[in-house]
C-alpha cells in the first residue's frame, strides 16, 4: 500500500466512495480512509437498513388487509429480532459491495480515523498506531450525526437516535418521535405500522415541513387515520428518564402536559462531523456545524475539499454522490463540470403513504415571483392504484404560467419515491408542459398520474 | 429495346443547358454520327450526335427548353424492328422533367428579384429548396424551455452560446441574452435573403447587433420608419446583387452657366427659374435617347429597353431620401422639367407622392453639389441600370492646349449595372452627356 496519492477521501459513505470511484475512473491514484464500515451511514445506519425495515412494515400492513385481496392467513406475527436481522444483513451485503467496488477500481482502503496534518498530509490512527498519508487533494466526506436538543441528550437506551431506533431489541409500547422530517416520519411510520402507539411532536406548524403544504396536510390526515398522534406547533421541553421510561413534558396549544413513553427518538436534524479532523488548524471555515464550500466542494484551503452531509443540507445521499463527482471532476480539470443544481435534487420519504418531491413548492414558487399554474391528480383516478388497492394520495405539479417551466412536483401515495425520477429527468432537460403532455406514459401504471397531473395544470385532465 | 438519348455534358462543369434546336423529328431515321440537336450553354452552342442507329421514336424535351439538366432523357430512339408500341411503359430513366440543379439555385445568393420563369422548379417553391440552401445541419440545440423563452423574449438562438451539455442552450443562457442582441455573434447559417425582412433578433443581416458594443444609456434608440427600412432593404439588395462599376468624367460648366443665366433672365417674367440640375436632367435624358442601350432594366432573362428616359431625381428628406421621377424627360423642355422637379420635390418633402411617381424609372440623377461634394458614387436604384452622381461645379485649374487656365468644372460619376451596360457603352453615354452639357445649345436639337 502506497502512502502518496493524487486524491485521498476521508469517509466512505455515498459521498466518499463515489468520489473515490470517479477519481479512479479519471486516472487518479486514490485512497479512501474509513474509521467504521465501508459505505458510511447511508449503507450501514441510514438509508438502506431503514428501507429494509420499512419493507417489512409495508408487507405487515398488507397482511392486516388480506381479506380485501381475497386472502386469509392465521397467526400473523413478527419476530423483531429477525426483522432487524434482515435489515442488518442487507446493510452488510451492501457494505461488502462497496469493498468489492473499491478493489475493482484499485482504490486503497485505509482503516482508521483521519485528521488533516498540514498541506497534502493526513494522519490516520487505528488501534493506537498512526500512519501518514500524503495526497495532493484531500476530500473530506465525514458525514453528519443526529443533533441533540438542549437538555435532551440521547442515552442509547431510552432516548434514541436513528442508530438505536434501527436495531430495537423489543418493540416499544409507546414511542415519542421528536421531529417530523424524513427520518422522524419514517421511524414513526415503521413503528406505528408494527403496532406501537406513536406520537409525533413537531415544533413547526406542519409535519414534513420541506414538502409542499398540500402534501403535509394529506400526510397528517393519513397518519392520524393510521392511529398516530401528531402534534404540530408543539415543543418538548423536558425529558426525564426514570426506570427505563421517559416522562416527557410537551408544550402545545398554550398548555403543558407530561406523558410517559417507553422510548423517545430524537429526529430534530443533523449536524456535520466537523470535530477532530483538524479543520481549525488547517484554516477551513466551519459555520453552524458544517464546512463551508463553493459549488465545487472547495473549502478555500489549497488541496482541501468537502462534500456531502458534512457541508450541509439537503442531507441526502444522492446529493453527496453528485457533489463527490463534481468535486473530483473539477480537480481533474474536466471542461464540462459545473456546480450541482440543488433545485433538481429530489427528496423521498419512505413512510406509508410514500412522499416524494423535486423542485419548488407552490408557496416557494410564488415567493420567488412566479405566476403559477398547478395541477393535482388524485390516485383515486388512477386504474393501477385502484387495482393495487392503494388509491390514497395525489400528484401535484407546479408550472410557471408564463414559460411553462416545470417548477416543482410533489407526490404522496403508492411508489411515488420511484416515480419522482421522471420529473427529475424532465426538469434536468428543462422541459415545458408541452413535452410531458406529449410523452406517452404506459398503461396501466401509477406513472399515468404524473401525466394527468400535468394535463390538469393546463385544464386538460382526462381522468377526473 | 428503345434507347434513351440523354442530355450530354458538353464540358466538365456543365450542369444544365438549353435544348436550343431539334434537327430531327419523330419518325426520322438516324444513323450513328448524325447531328440530331443543338444544345446551348452559357458558353457556347454545341451539336449533339446520335450514338445509335434507329428511328426517333419520341421527343421528350421540346425545342427551346432551358435548364435541362445533364443526363435528362431528351428523346427516345427506337431500334430496328420496334415501333411506337415499344414506347408504352418504357421508362426513359433519368429525371423526367427538366429540373435545375437545386445546388445551383442555392448557390446564388437569392433568386433574382424579377424571378425568371425559365425553369419552373427553382422559382416555384422557395420553401422546399430552402432546406438545401441552408448548409449542413444548422439545427440549434436548445432545451424546450430555452426555446420557448427565446421566442418570447425575441432572442435569436443562432446567436446564443449554449452552456449546457454538448453546447446545448439552456434557460440560463437565454435569460442572460439580451433581446435582439447577440451574445456571441455566429454567422447566420443561411444567406441573408432567407432573413429578408426584419432582422431576426440578435443579428442585423449577418452582422452582430450594434447594441452589443455600446453600454446602455450611451445611446438613444430611434425606431425605424418605413422609408428607412425600405432604403436599408433596397439598397442592400442593390449593392449585393447588382455588379456596380463606376465611370467618372469632368464637364466644363461655363457655357451652361451663361445659357442658364440668359434663360432665367428671359423667363423671369413667366416665373421660370431653371437650375443647373434641370440642365443635367435634360442632358441625361437626351444622352439616353442617343445611347438607348443604356436606357434599360436588367430583367434576368431579358433586357427591357425603355421607350423614354424616365429620370429619377434624388430628393433629400428629413430622415430619408426619395427619387421622384420625371417621366419622359426626353420630351420635356427645361422649363417643364424645372417645374416638375420643384413640384415633385415639394410633394416629396410633404410625403405626398404616389408610388407611381417614385417607383420604376429608367435612370436616376443624384446631385450633392450644393453641399460642395466634388465627387461621389451612387447606388443604383433597382429596377434601373444606372445612376449619375453629380458633384459641385467649382472653379478649377485646367489645362487647355498645353496652357494653364481656369474653368468651372463639375465631376460626374456614372454607376452602371454591368449585367446590362458594359464599360464601353457606359463610357459612350458619358461622352454624349458631356458634349450636351459643355455645349448646351445642342440640347435644342
Amino acid at each position: 500500500m502506497a502512502t502518496s496519492y493524487d486524491l485521498a477521501v476521508v469517509g466512505s459513505g455515498p459521498g466518499g466512495y463515489v468520489a473515490a470511484i470517479r477519481a479512479s475512473q479519471l486516472g487518479m491514484k486514490t485512497a479512501v480512509i474509513e474509521r467504521s464500515e465501508l459505505g458510511g451511514i447511508c449503507l450501514n445506519w441510514g438509508c438502506i437498513p431503514t428501507k429494509a425495515l420499512l419493507r417489512t412494515s409495508e408487507i405487515y400492513a398488507i397482511l392486516h388487509d388480506l381479506d380485501a385481496y381475497g386472502l386469509s392467513a392465521k397467526d400473523i406475527a413478527f419476530d423483531i429480532g429477525k426483522v432487524v436481522q434482515r435489515s442488518r444483513a442487507v446493510a452488510g451485503q451492501l457494505s461488502k459491495g462497496v469493498t468489492f467496488l473499491m478493489k475493482k477500481n484499485k482504490i486503497d482502503v485505509v482503516k482508521g480515523t483521519a485528521k488533516l496534518a498540514g498541506q497534502g498530509k493526513l494522519t490516520v490512527e487505528q488501534d493506537g498506531k498512526t500512519q501518514d498519508i500524503a495526497a495532493k487533494h484531500i476530500v473530506l466526506a465525514t458525514g453528519a450525526r443526529a443533533r441533540a436538543l438542549p437538555g435532551i441528550e440521547p442515552d442509547g437506551d431510552t432516548i434514541w437516535t436513528y442508530r438505536e431506533a434501527m436495531v430495537p431489541k423489543a418493540m416499544p409500547k409507546r414511542l415519542l418521535v421528536i421531529g417530523s422530517g424524513a427520518i422522524g416520519i419514517e421511524f414513526a411510520s415503521f413503528y406505528a405500522t408494527m403496532g406501537t402507539d406513536v406520537t409525533v411532536v413537531e415544533v413547526l406548524d406542519r409535519i414534513l415541513p420541506v414538502e409542499d403544504a398540500d402534501v403535509s396536510a394529506f400526510a397528517l390526515k393519513a397518519f392520524k387515520k393510521q392511529g398516530m398522534t401528531v402534534l404540530t406547533s408543539a415543543k418538548v421541553t423536558q425529558v426525564a428518564v426514570t426506570k427505563g421510561t421517559a416522562q416527557v413534558t410537551i408544550e402545545a396549544g398554550g398548555t403543558s402536559r407530561t406523558e410517559t413513553f417507553d422510548k423517545v427518538i430524537l429526529a430534530v436534524g443533523i449536524t456535520g462531523n466537523v470535530e477532530n479532523i483538524g479543520l481549525e488548524e488547517a484554516g477551513v471555515t466551519v459555520d453552524r456545524g458544517h464546512v463551508q464550500v463553493d459549488g465545487y466542494g472547495r473549502t478555500g484551503v489549497e488541496g482541501v475539499y468537502a462534500i456531502g452531509d458534512l457541508t450541509g443540507p439537503p442531507w441526502l445521499a444522492h446529493k453527496a454522490s453528485h457533489e463527490g463527482i463534481i468535486c473530483v471532476e473539477k480537480i481533474a480539470g474536466l471542461k464540462t463540470v459545473h456546480p450541482l443544481n440543488t433545485s433538481n435534487i429530489p427528496g423521498c420519504t419512505y413512510c406509508r403513504p410514500q412522499v416524494a418531491s423535486v423542485g419548488m413548492t407552490e408557496a416557494a414558487a410564488k415567493d420567488a415571483g412566479h405566476k403559477v399554474r398547478t395541477g393535482t391528480f388524485p390516485f383515486q383516478g388512477n386504474g393501477k392504484a385502484i387495482a393495487l388497492g392503494e388509491p390514497e394520495g395525489f400528484i401535484k405539479t407546479v408550472f410557471d404560467a408564463k414559460t411553462g417551466e416545470l417548477l416543482g412536483a410533489h407526490m404522496i401515495g403508492p411508489e411515488v419515491t420511484e416515480l419522482i425520477q421522471g420529473y427529475a429527468v424532465a426538469r434536468q432537460l428543462e422541459t415545458t408542459e408541452a413535452e410531458v403532455i406529449e410523452t406517452v406514459f404506459p398503461h396501466p401504471t401509477l406513472s399515468e398520474a404524473m401525466h394527468e397531473s400535468v394535463l390538469d395544470a393546463y385544464g386538460r385532465v382526462i381522468h377526473t | 429495346m428503345p434507347i434513351s438519348v440523354l442530355m450530354p455534358a458538353l464540358s466538365p462543369t456543365m450542369e444544365e443547358g438549353t435544348l436550343a434546336k431539334w434537327l430531327v423529328k419523330e419518325g426520322d431515321s438516324v444513323a450513328s454520327g448524325d447531328v440530331i440537336a443543338e444544345i446551348e450553354t452559357d458558353k457556347a452552342t454545341m451539336e449533339v450526335e446520335a450514338v445509335d442507329e434507329g428511328t426517333i421514336g419520341k421527343i421528350l424535351v421540346s425545342e427551346g427548353t432551358e435548364g435541362v439538366a445533364i443526363n435528362t432523357p431528351v428523346a427516345v430512339i427506337l431500334e430496328e424492328g420496334e415501333d411506337a408500341a415499344a414506347l408504352d411503359g418504357f421508362d426513359a430513366g433519368g429525371g423526367a422533367a427538366p429540373k435545375a440543379a437545386p445546388e445551383a439555385a442555392a448557390k446564388t445568393v437569392a433568386a433574382p428579384a424579377p424571378a425568371p420563369a425559365a425553369a419552373p422548379p427553382p422559382t416555384a417553391a422557395p420553401a422546399p429548396t430552402a432546406p438545401q440552401a441552408t448548409p449542413k445541419g444548422d439545427r440549434v440545440f436548445a432545451s424546450p424551455l430555452a426555446r420557448r423563452m427565446a421566442a418570447d423574449k425575441g432572442v435569436d438562438l443562432a446567436a446564443v452560446t449554449g452552456s449546457g451539455p454538448h453546447g446545448r442552450i439552456v434557460k440560463a443562457d437565454v435569460e442572460a441574452a439580451k433581446p435582439g442582441a447577440a451574445q456571441d455573434a455566429k454567422a447566420a447559417p443561411s444567406a441573408p435573403p432567407a432573413k429578408k425582412d426584419a432582422p431576426a433578433g440578435g443579428l442585423v443581416g449577418t452582422l452582430p447587433d450594434p447594441r452589443l458594443y455600446y453600454p446602455e444609456g450611451t445611446y438613444e434608440e430611434v425606431a425605424l420608419g418605413g422609408m428607412r427600412k425600405a432604403i436599408a432593404k433596397r439598397l442592400t439588395q442593390s449593392t449585393q446583387e447588382i455588379p456596380h462599376y463606376y465611370l467618372t468624367i469632368d464637364c466644363e460648366l461655363d457655357a451652361l452657366l451663361r445659357v442658364r443665366k440668359e434663360l432665367n433672365a428671359k423667363g423671369e417674367a413667366d416665373g421660370i427659374k431653371v437650375s443647373v440640375n434641370d440642365f443635367i436632367i435634360r442632358a441625361a435624358a437626351l444622352a439616353l435617347m442617343k445611347e438607348p442601350d443604356c436606357n434599360v432594366s436588367y430583367a434576368g432573362d431579358a433586357l427591357l429597353k425603355h421607350a423614354h428616359a424616365d429620370i429619377g431625381v434624388a430628393v433629400a428628406l428629413d430622415g430619408g431620401l426619395i427619387t421622384p421621377i420625371v417621366k419622359a424627360a426626353d420630351t420635356k423642355g427645361l422649363a417643364q422639367i424645372s417645374a416638375e422637379v420643384k413640384d415633385l420635390a415639394a410633394r416629396a418633402k410633404d410625403r405626398k407622392l404616389k408610388p407611381a411617381e417614385y417607383e420604376g424609372g429608367s435612370f436616376s440623377v443624384s446631385n450633392l453639389g450644393m453641399f460642395g461634394i466634388k465627387h461621389f458614387t451612387a447606388v443604383i436604384n433597382p429596377p434601373q441600370a444606372a445612376i449619375m452622381a453629380v458633384g459641385a461645379g467649382e472653379q478649377r485649374p485646367v489645362v487647355k492646349d498645353g496652357a494653364l487656365g481656369t474653368a468651372t468644372m463639375m465631376t460626374v460619376t456614372l454607376s452602371c449595372d454591368h449585367r446590362a451596360i458594359d464599360g464601353a457603352l457606359g463610357a459612350r453615354l458619358l461622352q454624349v452627356f458631356k458634349t450636351l452639357i459643355e455645349d448646351p445649345l445642342t440640347m435644342l436639337l
